[in-house]
Parts: C-alpha cells; structure tokens; sequence
C-alpha cells in the first residue's frame, strides 16, 4: 500500500512536459485539493481562472492527475455553461442582457456587434482580437444599457457609442503591436 | 441482492399479495412475480439510474410518484403500477424520446429489436403531440467492429455505466446539458481513436435503439442481448453462472 501510494505521488509529482510555468500553479491547487477525483470542479474553475479558457491539453492534464476517466472530466465541464473551451479573444466586448439594458435596446447591441465584426455572442473573432459576449444583469440596472469592454462599465451605451468604444479598444491594440 | 432466504416484506402489488425480499425495488420484486412495469434506462445489472422516468408508480398514501427501478420497499407498501395518469404520462415521455431524436424504424439496424419501438407499443403511441426537433446529430462509424448513431440515441446511460461499471474503461460519457447533450467517447473523441475502449461491445449489447449497432447489419438486422448483463454480473459476484439463452 505503502509503495503504491509513494509511485501515486511519484507520477503526480511530475508536472506539465511542457514546462508551462501556469501548471506548476495548477498543481498547486491539486496538492491543496489532495488530487480528491470529487474536487474535479474546484480544480476546473482554477484552471480556467489561470489560462483563461479549458483547452483539450489542460484536460487531458486533469483527467491524468485526477486519474478519472478522460470522458468524465470533458462531460462536467460541458455541462457548465461557464467553463470555456476557446481561447478568448485580446478584447472582449460584453453587452449586459439584463431585464433593463434589454428595454433599452442590449439586443440592437449585439446584433450591431456581432454584425460588425462577424462574429456570434460567446464567440471569439477570427483574428483573436475581439470576444462578444453577453451577460444576465450585472446589477448596474440604473446605467443601462450597460456595456462591459475590457472589463470596464460603459454607461446609457447607444449602438454608435458601443461600436466607438469597441473600435478604440481594438484599434490601440493593433497598434501598440505593431509600434 | 441477495437471493438467499426467503422473501419477509409483505407488499401489494396491483392488489395482489406478495412478499418482498428486504432493500429490494419495487421494480426488481414486480418482476420476479411477473408484473410487467415500463422501463427504458433501467437495466438488471447495472445501478439505477432513473432518468427515463417510465417506471414512475403510484404508492398509497404518498403524495409523489416514486421510481420502481430505485425505491425499496417498505412493510405493507401498496403499489399501483398504472392508472389512466401514470399511462398518460408514460406515453407523453415515450413521444418526447421519438420527437427529440430522428427515429426513423424504416431505415433503422435495430428495427424489430428496439425497446424504444416495443414502449411506443406499450403506451399506445400512435402520433406524437410534439414538435419534431430534428436535431443534427452525428454518426461516429471510426470503430472496426461498431458504430454509433446518435440521432438514434435516447441517452438512457446504459452504455456509460455498462463500461464504467461491468468493463471498467469508461470510455463513454454524456457530455453537454438539455437538448445539447450527446453522448460522447474520451474527449468527445471518435471512438475508433479511444485507448481505452478494450473493443468488449457491452455497450451494444446493452443499447435499447439502433444508437450502438454492429457495423455492417443491415435494417432489422441487429439483435441485441441486455440480459448478458445480470448473467455476468451474477457470475461476477456470486460466482453462480446461471444458463444462459441462446444469442438470438
């Protein structure tokens, strides 16, 4: 028992192969959370927090260190519309859809959006550059329509407005880069 | 269970007197004494699962339904397998099955050997009252030997435990919720790629539709064999190997 135990932690001893620095902090939480098979949410939530979204690689990572069927892992993350399997993108843009922002024209919003930049709500632009979301109320009923871009709060948002404020966000990128 | 000893719970079933074995289902004591209680998810051998809801029954002075396939029963239980409502409520989640897939018994491996089209049977099924959701669904014939059909899958889980529970490999899951849900191998992976699929074709064995076929049958060719189950499982656990019936 012993030594089974000691060849257990011997291979979850063992990091990433990539060397990816983001594992060692994955790892961290699964020495906290005792590599328990029933922490397998916690962990998938932790994940996500670090590398922004649950890609194949990330896993395969947890089914191993879990050591749970590969099948398991990806059907409770599935379930949960809040873990994210895209990469997203350098902007994100996210129209609030609550009761109030709704009245005051969020759908307009997004529709514009998504149109501009050809693009669904919960998807990622080819480019990477830009990811439309939506989001249920974010509580800020008095602003509304709220729009969040880059994790800021825009107020009384019109469509110009949203797609000025949007534009300006994508467009500094671009061009810091390419400085 | 165990079968040792003998039966001490008094019950009634549909008025009938009978005695139950202690911790045993409603289900599993019905059928012993020969009364038949619609069932698609539930399977001998595997653990209950009460997801398709058919086998819902009426118990005396309880206010709720309870589920055959995972209710013990208690010291003098009444139990009422059917009333007009419970028919009508089987028959409604039978539709709901045939809307939300694309069954199409015409074309299908497994017509004739489906338990899906012997329920529709049982409940009187003779039109569908909703709205067929056509789903687009997708077929994975990458394994050698089998090959799944979704648009034929009710998502009973029979496969997923049969693998998880009697082979072990858990290759199959249900990934996504509500009407995305699929049933999918390792990370949603085609089969034929899995490394941990040992090729043992439980799951076919088990599928109640033509979801999980034998590659290469043709319509109304695929028989399947469930009961294999209970046998192995009985063999497994009791070290009993009990006759087994011709493969069909």
């Amino acid at each position: 028992m012993a030594e089974a135990r000691t060849a257990e932690r011997a291979a979850q001893d063992e990091s990433h192969p990539s060397g990816d620095e983001r594992f060692g902090l994955l790892d961290k939480t699964l020495r906290k959370t005792r590599y328990e098979q029933d922490q397998l949410i916690e962990v998938l939530h932790v994940a996500q927090d670090i590398f922004g979204h649950l890609s194949e690689d990330i896993l395969i990572y947890l089914a191993r260190q879990l050591r749970l069927p590969p099948s398991r892992v990806y059907g409770v993350a599935t379930f949960y519309h809040l873990f994210s399997f895209t990469a997203p993108g350098r902007h994100s843009a996210t129209v609030c859809m609550g009761t109030a922002c709704f009245v005051k024209g969020a759908e307009e919003i997004t529709q514009q959006l998504e149109l501009t930049y050809d693009v669904r709500a919960g998807e990622t632009t080819e480019d990477g550059e830009l990811t439309v979301s939506t989001a249920r109320c974010v509580g800020s009923c008095g602003l509304a329509p709220v729009v969040l871009v880059d994790g800021v709060v825009t107020s009384h948002q019109t469509v110009e407005s949203t797609l000025a404020n949007v534009g300006e966000v994508v467009a500094q990128e671009s061009t810091e880069a390419s400085a | 269970m165990s079968r040792n000893g003998r039966p001490t719970v008094p019950v009634t079933i549909d008025g009938q007197e009978a005695m139950a074995y202690e911790g045993e289902t409603i289900l599993r004591m019905a059928e012993r004494i020969g009364v038949r209680i619609p069932r698609l998810c539930y399977l001998e051998g595997l653990s209950a699962w009460g997801g398709c809801r058919l086998c819902l029954v009426e118990v005396a002075d309880d206010p709720r339904y309870r589920l055959a396939c995972a209710t013990p029963v208690v010291p003098e239980m009444e139990v009422t397998t059917t009333n007009w409502e419970l028919h009508n409520h089987r028959r409604r989640i039978v539709e709901m099955l045939f809307a939300e897939g694309n069954h199409i018994c015409a074309v299908c491996v497994s017509n004739g050997d489906c338990e899906l089209q012997d329920l529709a049977a049982e409940t009187d099924v003779d039109h569908i009252h909703y709205d067929f959701q056509h789903p687009d669904s997708t077929v994975d014939a990458s394994h050698p030997k089998y090959v799944l059909d979704r648009e034929r899958c009710v998502l009973c889980t029979r496969c997923v435990r049969v693998c998880n529970e009697i082979e072990g490999a858990h290759v199959w899951d249900v990934a996504g919720r509500g009407s995305d849900s699929m049933l999918v191998a390792e990370l949603s992976k085609p089969w034929g790629e899995s490394p941990s699929c040992t090729w043992c074709g439980k799951c076919v064995l088990v599928c109640p539709t033509g979801a999980l076929a034998f590659k290469g049958r043709a319509v109304g060719e695929m028989r399947h064999d469930p009961a294999v189950i209970d046998f192995l499982k009985t063999a497994r656990d009791e070290g009993k190997w009990d006759e087994r019936q011709e493969a069909r």
